[in-house]
C-alpha cells in the first residue's frame, strides 16, 4: 500500500509547472498527468492481473491474499452469497420447521439422500454456505484495514497540484480577465475554502479538494457489516428462548423448570434468565364473522398481572401480538392461544377424584382441536382396583351440526362447542420415567371401554353434559371451557449492537452513493498580451453531472471578482456537442 | 363497527374499484397516445449517432477546440462557459430525440401522453386513497393493495422526474404498458374485497417497512428499464462503431433512445439512490419480525429472498467499481437484482409458503 503512495506523490509532482522541453512526448505526458490528478481520490484497492510474484511458499500465500482482498473476489463472492442463500428458501429448514422437512423427505425421497450430503436443509448453517461468507468477511477485513489506512494517509495530506493541461479534465473553462494573476488566486482560494473545499496552493495555481466523506461513509458501511455480524454471532451464542402455555388464571415465573421447551445458545447461563412472573388474567380474540375472510384473526390480547423481580409489585399489563411485554433484556411474546375444555370424572363410589382445564393444541385455522385428558391417580373402579384413565379427546369450538358429516370446527369462537371422547382404562405408561407428549394418549398398555355393540365406548358432549361409563366405571361431565395461550421469553443480547450497526451502515451508506469526491483546480498566469489567462478544471471520482455544474457555479462566482477584461478579443470555446 | 359505517367503507371500496378500472381505461388512452408518438416520429431522419460514431477518431481525441473571436465593442462574456469531456474510452454519442423524433406532431401526441398519464396517475392515487379509508387503514394488506400501490409509485416517480425536467420521456410507453399489465392482473387475480388486517399486520411497522418496500420496488423498476434499455442501445451502438448496419427497426426505434452512456448512468443513480432505501425497508423488517414473531431473522423465504436482492444490488454497485465489469456485465448484475425483487414479490407470495403468507389469494 506504501507503494501506491509514493507513486502517486511522485507521478502528481512533475505536473506542477514543468517545462513541456523537459517531457519527449507531451500527449503521454498529459496523459500521465491526468491519471495523477485523479489518483487518490477513492480507497478501492487496485485491480491485480497475472500470477503470483516472487517464488515459493510465500509469493503464493501474497498473491492469495492479494486476490481475496481484491474487488473482484469480493464480487464473486457477494454474487455466490446471494446464489447460496436460494435453496433454503425453495427447500425446507430444519432450523425453520422441522415437520415441513420431515414431510419433504417422505415425498421426494430419491432426493434425500443427495439433499443431505449437500446439507440442504440446514443451508445456512452449512459448511459451504459458512465457507463463503467467512471468506467473504475476511477479504472485507483484509480490504477494510489498508483503506482506513490509505484514507487516514489522504486526510493528512493535500489535494495533488494543478496537472499541467487543465482542458483535459471532464470539466474545463477558461477567460481573461484584467485582474492579477496574484489576485486572481486569491479570490479562488477564500472562494473554494468558503465553500469547504480543501485547498493547496501551488506557484501559479490552486488546487482543491472536497467529499472526504464519500470514502469515510464507505468505511463507516463496510466496518458496520462487520460489527453486524459480531453482533449476530454474539446474540447467537447467548441468546434462549423458551415456550409455556399459560391456562387462563394461571401463572408462569420465569425459571427453566417451567418451560414447556426451552433452546438456547453455547454460552447461555440459567443464571442469565431475568426473575419475572405473571399471571393470565384474560384472554381476548376476535375474529371476522362474515365475508370471503370469515374466521381470519382480527385481534388477540392477553390481559396477565405482571410482576418484576422475586417479589415486585403486581400490575396489569397487556400483551399482544406486535408488542411484547420487555423485562430486563428479555421479550415475552404472545405467540399462540387455544381451548382448554374443563373436564371431570366422578369414580364409582360417587367421589369427584379429577378436575381439569385439559389444553387441546388447535389443527386448523378454525381451532378444530385434539388432546387427551389423563387420570393418573385416584381412580378405583367398582372392585376398588387402582387403575388409570385415559380419553382421546377432540374439542370444536363451533360444530357444524349433527348429521353434517364432519367433526371440524366451522369456526375459531365458542358459539357451539362440542367436546367428544373416547375413553380407555388400564395404563397410561406415564410412570415409566419416559417423556410424554400430553397431547397424546398412548394406548398400548389400555384397554377400550366398549359400548353395547362392542365397539369403542364414545360420546360427543355439549358444556355440561355427562357421560356414563360403561359398567358404571364412572361419570365424566363436560363442565365448561378455558382458554389458554402460549407464550415465548426470547433473549437475544447484542441485538442492540446489530441495530447499532444497521443504523451506522445506512448512514454509511447514504453518505458513499449520495457525496461525490471531487477535485477544482485554478490557474491564473499572465497572457502575452497582458492580461490574466484564468483556467478551471473539475474532476470527480466518478463521471457525473455535478462536476461541471459545480464547476460553472465556481467559475461564475470567480468571475464576479474577475470579470473578463473588457474591449480586448475575447477567447471563447465552442460549447462541446454534448449538453 | 356500526352497520352505517359499515356500509359507507363498503361504498368507498366499490368507488376505489372503479378509480382503479377508470385509471386503467385513461392509461390505456395515454399507452395509445404514446403509440402515436413513436408512430409520427418514425418518419425523421436523424441519424446522429452513426454520425457521431463514424466521425474520424481524432475528432473525438482532441482537446476541445478553442476559437478565438474577436468581439466587436464592449463585449463582456456573462458567464465563462463550461466545457465536458467524457472519460476516455467512453463513446462519445449525443442522446436520441425522444419518441416523437424530433416531429411536430409526434411531441404532440407525446404530450397528451404524457397529460393522459398525469391523469391517469391521480385517479389512481384517488383509487388507493379511497381503498386505505375504505379499511381505515394502510392499504398495503394483501397483494391487490400492493399492485395498485406498486404502479401508482411508478408512474409518479416517473412525473416527478419529468417534472425536474430530467430526461425521462423515453420512459412513457414502456412504463404506461407495463402498469396496464401491472393493473391487469391485480384486477383479475389478485383482487382481494376490502377487508381487515390479521393481527400480525396491526403494527405501525406496515407503514415503514412495507411502504418502503413498494416504493423500492417501483423505482427500482424505473432502474431496471434502463438497463435493458441500456443493453439494447449499446449493442446498437457497438454495432454501428464497428461498422455494421443494424435493421432499419432497430435503428429507427434505437436511434431515439438516449445514449446507452446516459441510459447506464440512468439506471445507476436510481439503482444506487433507492439501494439505501431498499438497506433500510430489510432492517426495519427485521425490527418488525423481533416484535412481532419473537426473532429478527429466521431465514423465512421473504426474508431470504430480500436478502438475496440486497445482496445482488450489493454486487451490482461493487460491479460498477470494479474493472472489467463495468457497463453490459453491470448492467446483468442489475437485471438479476431486479429480478429477485420480482420473485420476492410474487413468486414467494404466492408460491412459497413462510410466516409471510397474507398475499390474500
Ligand atoms: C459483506 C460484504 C460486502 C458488502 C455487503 C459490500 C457492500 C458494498 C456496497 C453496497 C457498496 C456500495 C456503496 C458505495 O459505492 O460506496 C460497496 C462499495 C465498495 N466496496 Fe463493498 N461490500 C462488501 C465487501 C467488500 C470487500 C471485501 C471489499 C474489498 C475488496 C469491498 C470494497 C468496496 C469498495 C472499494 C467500494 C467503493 C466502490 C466505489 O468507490 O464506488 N467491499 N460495498
Amino acid at each position: 500500500m506504501s507503494t501506491t503512495d509514493k507513486a502517486s506523490t511522485e507521478a502528481s509532482n512533475p505536473s506542477e509547472d514543468t517545462p513541456d522541453s523537459a517531457v519527449a512526448d507531451p500527449a503521454a505526458a498529459a496523459d500521465s498527468a491526468e491519471a495523477a490528478a485523479g489518483a487518490q481520490l477513492s480507497t478501492a484497492p487496485e485491480e491485480e492481473s497475472g500470477g503470483p510474484v516472487g517464488i515459493g511458499v510465500v509469493g503464493w500465500v501474497r498473491w492469495f491474499w492479494r486476490q481475496l482482498t481484491s474487488m473482484r473476489v469480493a464480487l464473486i463472492l457477494l454474487f455466490l452469497l446471494s446464489l447460496g442463500s436460494i435453496p433454503g428458501s425453495l427447500i425446507p429448514q430444519t432450523q425453520v420447521d422441522a415437520m415441513k422437512v420431515a414431510e419433504w423427505k417422505r415425498n421426494n425421497e430419491f432426493w434425500v439422500p443427495v439433499a443431505e450430503k449437500l446439507q440442504l436443509f440446514d443451508v445456512y448453517s452449512s459448511v459451504w454456505f459458512s465457507a463463503i461468507y467467512l471468506l467473504l468477511f475476511i477479504s472485507l477485513i483484509g480490504c477494510i484495514v489498508p483503506r482506513s489506512w490509505q484514507f487516514v494517509g489522504q486526510l493528512t495530506g493535500r489535494p495533488p497540484g494543478a496537472p499541467r493541461r487543465l482542458d483535459r479534465m471532464p470539466a474545463y473553462t477558461t477567460w481573461r480577465t484584467g485582474t492579477a494573476p496574484d489576485e486572481v488566486l486569491a479570490h479562488a482560494r477564500k472562494l473554494l475554502g468558503g465553500r469547504r473545499f480543501r485547498t493547496e496552493a501551488g506557484s501559479s495555481s490552486v488546487a482543491a479538494e472536497k467529499g472526504y466523506l464519500r470514502e469515510a461513509g464507505n468505511l463507516v458501511f463496510h466496518v458496520a457489516l462487520i460489527v453486524m455480524l459480531v453482533a449476530f454471532a454474539w446474540g447467537q451464542l447467548f441468546k434462549s428462548e423458551g415456550g409455556k402455555l399459560v391456562l387462563r388464571g394461571k401463572g408462569f415465573s420465569n425459571t427453566l423448570t417451567q418451560y414447556d421447551d426451552f433452546k438456547s445458545g453455547s454460552f447461555f447461563s440459567p443464571d442469565d434468565l431475568p426473575p419475572f412472573s405473571f399471571t393470565l388474567d384474560r384472554f381476548d380474540a376476535s375474529f371476522e364473522r362474515s365475508g370471503p375472510q370469515k374466521g381470519t384473526a382480527r385481534e388477540f390480547k392477553a390481559y396477565v398481572t405482571f410482576s418484576k423481580g422475586a417479589d415486585g409489585a403486581p400490575e396489569k399489563r397487556e400483551i399482544q401480538v406486535n408488542k411484547p411485554l420487555e423485562v430486563d433484556g428479555a421479550k415475552v411474546y404472545l405467540l399462540g392461544h387455544g381451548y382448554a375444555p374443563v373436564v371431570s370424572v366422578t369414580d364409582p363410589a360417587g367421589k369427584v377424584i379429577f378436575r381439569d382445564a385439559v389444553p387441546m393444541l388447535p389443527f386448523d385455522n378454525n381451532l378444530s382441536s385434539s388432546g387427551a385428558v389423563k387420570v393418573t391417580d385416584g381412580y378405583r373402579d367398582k372392585d376398588g382396583k387402582q387403575e388409570q384413565l385415559g380419553f382421546n379427546a377432540m374439542f370444536v369450538p363451533t360444530f357444524a351440526g349433527e348429521g353434517k358429516g364432519t367433526m371440524l370446527s366451522q369456526f375459531p369462537e365458542p358459539d357451539f362447542p362440542v367436546l367428544a371422547l373416547s375413553a380407555y382404562h388400564g395404563s397410561l405408561g406415564v410412570d415409566s420415567g419416559l417423556p410424554q407428549n400430553v397431547y397424546q394418549l398412548n394406548t398400548s398398555k389400555m384397554q377400550e371401554f366398549k359400548d353395547e355393540n362392542g365397539q369403542l365406548f364414545k360420546k360427543r358432549l355439549l358444556p355440561g353434559e355427562t357421560m356414563e361409563l360403561p359398567g358404571g366405571a364412572g361419570v365424566v361431565k363436560f363442565e365448561g371451557i378455558e382458554r389458554w395461550a402460549t407464550f415465548s421469553v426470547t433473549r437475544q443480547p447484542g441485538s442492540g449492537l446489530a441495530l447499532a450497526g444497521a443504523v451506522a451502515a445506512i448512514g454509511g451508506l447514504a453518505a458513499s452513493l449520495f457525496i461525490q469526491r471531487r477535485r477544482v483546480w485554478v490557474r491564473a498566469v499572465r497572457g502575452e498580451d497582458g492580461t490574466t489567462v484564468v483556467e478551471m478544471a473539475g474532476l470527480g471520482r466518478s463521471e457525473s453531472a455535478k462536476v461541471p455544474d459545480e464547476l460553472g457555479q465556481l467559475a461564475a462566482a470567480l468571475h464576479d471578482q474577475a470579470p473578463t477584461a473588457p474591449d480586448r478579443p475575447v477567447k471563447e470555446t465552442v460549447e462541446g456537442e454534448r449538453g | 363497527m356500526t352497520p352505517l359505517a359499515a356500509e359507507v367503507n363498503e361504498n368507498l371500496a366499490q368507488i376505489s374499484n372503479y378509480l382503479i378500472y377508470s385509471s386503467m381505461a385513461v392509461y390505456t388512452l395515454a399507452f395509445l397516445a404514446h403509440i402515436a408518438e413513436w408512430t409520427f416520429g418514425s418518419r425523421s431522419k436523424v441519424a446522429r449517432t452513426a454520425a457521431a460514431l463514424t466521425a474520424t477518431a481524432d475528432d473525438a481525441a482532441a482537446a476541445p477546440a478553442v476559437q478565438v473571436r474577436s468581439k466587436g465593442g464592449t463585449a463582456v462574456l456573462d458567464k465563462p462557459k463550461v466545457v465536458t469531456r467524457s472519460a476516455p474510452g467512453t463513446r462519445d454519442v449525443p442522446d436520441g430525440p425522444g419518441a416523437a423524433g424530433g416531429t411536430a406532431e409526434g411531441d404532440l401526441y407525446g404530450r397528451i401522453a404524457v397529460s393522459l398519464t398525469v391523469l391517469g396517475f391521480l385517479i389512481e392515487a384517488a383509487g388507493v386513497v379511497a381503498r386505505a379509508l375504505s379499511v381505515q387503514r394502510a392499504p398495503w394488506g394483501n397483494m391487490y393493495e400492493f399492485s395498485i400501490t406498486f404502479s401508482t409509485v411508478a408512474v409518479g416517480a416517473y412525473l416527478v422526474l419529468l417534472a425536474l425536467k430530467k430526461n425521462v420521456r423515453w420512459l412513457g410507453l414502456i412504463l404506461v404498458t407495463t402498469v396496464l399489465l401491472d393493473l391487469g392482473i391485480a384486477t383479475t387475480w389478485l383482487y382481494t374485497d376490502s377487508d381487515q388486517l390479521v393481527p400480525a399486520l396491526h403494527s405501525y411497522w406496515l407503514w415503514i417497512h412495507v411502504s418502503t418496500a413498494i416504493f423500492c420496488g417501483a423505482v427500482f423498476y424505473l432502474g431496471a428499464a434502463g438497463a435493458v434499455l441500456y443493453l439494447l442501445r449499446d449493442s446498437y451502438e457497438s454495432k454501428l462503431a464497428s461498422g455494421g448496419t443494424p435493421s432499419k427497426i432497430a435503428t429507427s426505434i434505437l436511434e431515439r433512445f438516449p445514449s446507452a452512456a446516459s441510459l447506464d448512468k440512468f439506471s445507476y443513480r436510481i439503482n444506487a439512490a433507492v439501494f439505501p432505501l431498499w438497506t433500510f425497508t430489510i432492517i426495519a423488517g427485521a425490527i418488525w419480525a423481533g416484535d412481532a414473531w419473537g426473532r429478527y431473522w429466521g431465514w423465512d423465504p421473504k426474508e431470504v429472498w430480500s436478502f438475496v436482492t440486497w445482496v445482488a444490488y450489493a454486487s451490482y454497485l461493487h460491479a460498477r467499481a470494479t474493472a472489467g465489469w463495468k457497463g453490459r456485465k453491470a448492467a446483468y448484475l442489475a437485471l438479476f437484482a431486479f429480478a429477485c425483487w420480482i420473485w420476492n414479490y410474487y413468486g414467494v407470495n404466492i408460491l412459497l409458503s413462510g410466516k409471510h403468507s397474507y398475499a390474500g389469494v
